[in-house]
């Protein structure tokens, strides 16, 4: 979570609110952010820490572990209207990439700001599409798969 | 968002609507939830209780409608990968 909120000014600059979810209490939160968190990033992790103690919401987003009783690394990508957009979970063992979370965000914007859509590894700034008939058999013209690299 | 700096006892409700359940009574009455999470649907709304900005409040994902969220679940506190 601390990767997460080391990003946090750049989220929250495009406008993006996180919610942190695990199945600790909250008051484990309270003493994990005193404790630990606020020694790794100033001030401490900077978005609410929501408590899922029954796994019940982590079950309706299918990440809820019933035998560890514990919530898997989900990430969901909400846009305004509330419709999750993206997703993203993870076994325990690895963690997430940030800079693939703030390129989805862009990408997603983009695409709802203008229609277009946006190839492999996209990037602002670089080429979007125009989905339409015309692009059919002729995405070669106008994009390479080096560009998403 | 409401103003409950709860104290010990507070409960929120949890998942709200959709395929969501009250809560069971026994542990042996919990049943197998269906998912509700896909990708171009409308994420399951929930309540939830929280440490924000030091105080404990509940909230709810509704709260944030107009704005981009991302929600983050992890395994538990005091784990670093």
């Amino acid at each position: 979570m601390t990767a997460v909120a080391a990003r946090y000014a750049e989220l929250r600059a495009l406008d993006v609110e996180v919610l942190s979810v695990s199945t600790d209490s909250r008051f484990v939160h309270k003493i994990w952010q005193a404790d630990e968190l606020e020694r790794m990033v100033p001030g401490g992790v900077p978005f609410p820490m929501l408590s899922d103690q029954n796994g019940r919401i982590g079950e309706i987003y299918g990440v809820y572990d019933e035998a560890a009783g514990v919530d898997l690394r989900g990430r969901f990508l909400i846009d305004p209207d509330g419709v999750i957009q993206a997703m993203e979970v993870l076994t325990p063992a690895v963690g997430r990439n940030v800079d693939e979370l703030i390129r989805q965000v862009q990408a997603f914007q983009h695409v709802r700001a203008t229609g277009e859509v946006t190839p492999s590894g996209w990037r602002p700034g670089q080429t979007a599409l125009h989905p339409s008939p015309d692009l059919a058999g002729a995405v070669w013209k106008v994009w390479r798969p080096q560009q998403g690299q | 968002m409401p103003e409950n700096d709860d104290g010990c006892v507070s409960t929120a409700r949890g998942p709200i609507g959709g395929n969501a359940k009250a809560a069971p009574a026994r542990q042996e009455e919990r049943e197998v939830t269906a998912v509700t999470a896909r990708v171009g649907a409308a994420a399951p709304d929930f309540e939830a209780s929280a440490l924000v900005a030091g105080r404990f409040k509940n909230l709810r994902l509704s709260d944030y409608l107009g704005h981009w969220v991302v929600l983050c679940f992890y395994p538990g506190d005091f784990t670093f990968v």
